[in-house]
């Protein structure tokens, strides 16, 4: 199933957010946004998934969702958005009690997840009772129950300290790698734009117009070893070439709202 | 490599050394567990000392014994009961119809744009009347017996239960609802699982308030016109002078509130334990 979006803009009252952004995330793939603050990252994602109606433009799917998907496009949310009054299971359980599933399978559905996530012994917990990372592995195991074809994430690393950070990316990488999901990665972050995508959509600042789109020369798992750390650097540097000026640019900006 | 080596310790051979001086005390009060029930036992023990050595006149303030004797034989005697069961009735359905109410119509408004326009100025409009000066026109319209004193109890809960209802319910985070929806959940179930227990804080706050608005209700709407109740009770003792009897009812009436107070916190610890 394939993601498109077909010349979207969008306005916030008198405020340009976006100006025809057109791309399409093809099947299994990981496509990076990044982009200056106040771009319109986090606004083009909210479109791609249903939950804003563009100003103008469209976010079309085209193809079949891969069978036995529960809810083809699922967020990954930059606060996690877990229920603090439910425990993990609970929070894994949520999008799954208004299913077709039966209970077992979805016990099942949920032992799965929380596995997958090394979450199995925190099933009982709040999520106030844990750290950044293991809340947001909550959200990534809520995400993975619903058998999503594409996963839309939201910052997912950008509430988190470094050191947690390296270790979800290690973890979503790990997830990613079978090629099953494809993946919108919204971040502000361009090391990891290099690590986990396949295309990374440059934005400009606002209205985010698309700058360009940048094919990644190395496959995933190549760019998890060691020698492709000098080449990741180029890389990266080469993002923050394009992007440096209009960041500048849109630090010093006077907030009119 | 990294050049890596243990713990440092103090070099003795130089300067002397003086310690940093601490400078982060005070402005964290912290409660201490009896120092608040022997300030009180104190203030009833000169209170009783006054009374006994016959430095005050019992007629305007009575002993704390006289008021525990005062106490004792009004419970012993089913007066006591008597009364509490006539408030406790007016409260309790007054409470519960005004509690209802309130959190239809404040989940109402906090869910419709057409129930918040229209609701929201009936609410600012009506809310600051104190109910109270609405019980003349009850008993005219309902007549004398219990009908109008519920309705103003009614009335008084509604107002509060319905604002703190519809603000619980604006303060559930957007983002909780908006990854509801991402995954595609009903709305009832949006409202059951995100929306109501997202506001329950609030809502619990709010019964504190009606708690306290509803005994004050009572209380007057028994002076204004009641046989029994312990509003009725503290008028008729303050008119015939008994002030031990007044200031029982107004004891018996502060520990009805402590306990409403107390349920309420019950009901936090346990349906808030996620907190």
């Amino acid at each position: 199933m394939d993601l498109i979006a077909d010349h979207i803009s969008h306005r916030f009252g008198a405020l340009d957010v976006l100006d025809d952004v057109s791309f399409t995330v093809r099947a299994g793939e990981i496509v990076a946004i990044v982009g200056p603050s106040g771009c319109g990252k986090s606004t083009l994602l909210s479109i791609l998934g249903g939950l804003l109606r563009p100003s103008e433009g469209a976010a079309e799917l085209r193809g079949a969702p891969p069978s036995g998907s529960l809810n083809p496009l699922t967020f990954v949310f930059q606060d996690f958005a877990l229920l603090p009054w439910n425990t993990v299971e609970e929070n894994v359980a949520f999008p799954l009690l208004h299913t077709s599933l039966g209970a077992g399978e979805r016990r099942a559905v949920i032992d799965d997840a929380l596995r997958r996530t090394g979450l199995t012994d925190f099933r009982a917990a709040y999520p106030k009772q844990l750290s950044g990372g293991m809340r947001q592995r909550v959200g990534i195991a809520r995400a993975l129950a619903v058998r999503p074809a594409i996963l839309l994430m939201d910052e997912p690393l950008s509430a988190l300290d470094s050191q947690t950070r390296e270790l979800l990316m290690e973890d979503f990488v790990g997830l990613l790698a079978d090629g099953t999901m494809g993946a919108v990665y919204v971040t502000h972050n361009l090391e990891e734009a290099v690590r986990l995508a396949d295309r990374v959509v440059v934005l400009s600042r606002r209205p985010g117009r698309i700058r360009e789109i940048v094919t990644l020369p190395m496959t995933r798992a190549e760019r998890g070893t060691m020698e492709a750390r000098g080449p990741m650097a180029a890389l990266q540097g080469e993002l923050w070439s394009l992007i440096r000026k209009e960041a500048i640019d849109a630090e010093r900006e006077v907030q009119h709202a | 490599m990294l050049d890596r080596s243990p713990q440092e310790t103090k070099d003795r051979s130089a300067e002397a050394t003086r310690p940093v001086a601490f400078r982060g005390a005070g402005f964290t009060p912290g409660g201490s567990r009896y120092s608040g029930w022997i300030a009180l036992a104190l203030v009833i023990a000169v209170w009783q000392l006054a009374g006994s050595a016959g430095w005050v006149n019992p007629l305007f303030l009575p002993a704390p014994s006289a008021i525990a004797v005062a106490i004792y034989k009004l419970a012993t005697s089913g007066a006591l009961w008597q009364h509490l069961s006539w408030s406790i009735m007016r409260i309790g359905t007054g409470w519960i119809i005004g509690t209802t109410a309130g959190v239809i119509v404040g989940f109402a408004i906090g869910l419709s744009t057409m129930a918040r326009g229209v609701g929201i100025t009936f609410i600012s409009a009506l809310f600051p009347i104190p109910k109270i000066a609405l019980l003349p026109l009850l008993i005219l319209w309902l007549g004398i017996g219990e009908e109008p004193k519920i309705a103003t109890i009614a009335l008084g809960v509604f107002f509060s239960t319905a604002i703190s209802v519809y603000s619980g319910v604006d303060a559930v985070p957007r983002n909780l609802i908006r990854m509801a929806q991402s995954f595609n959940v009903p709305f009832h179930a949006i409202v059951r699982r995100v929306i109501w227990p997202g506001a329950l804080p609030s809502i619990l706050a709010g019964f504190r308030i009606t708690s306290s608005v509803a005994l004050l209700l009572v209380v007057s709407a028994e002076m204004i016109g009641a046989q029994y109740g312990i509003g009725a009770f503290v008028l008729q003792a303050g008119n015939l002078m008994q002030t031990d009897q007044l200031l029982a009812g107004v004891v018996i009436l502060s520990l009805f509130g402590l306990l409403v107070g107390k349920l309420i916190n019950l009901l936090e610890v346990r349906l808030l334990h996620w907190r």
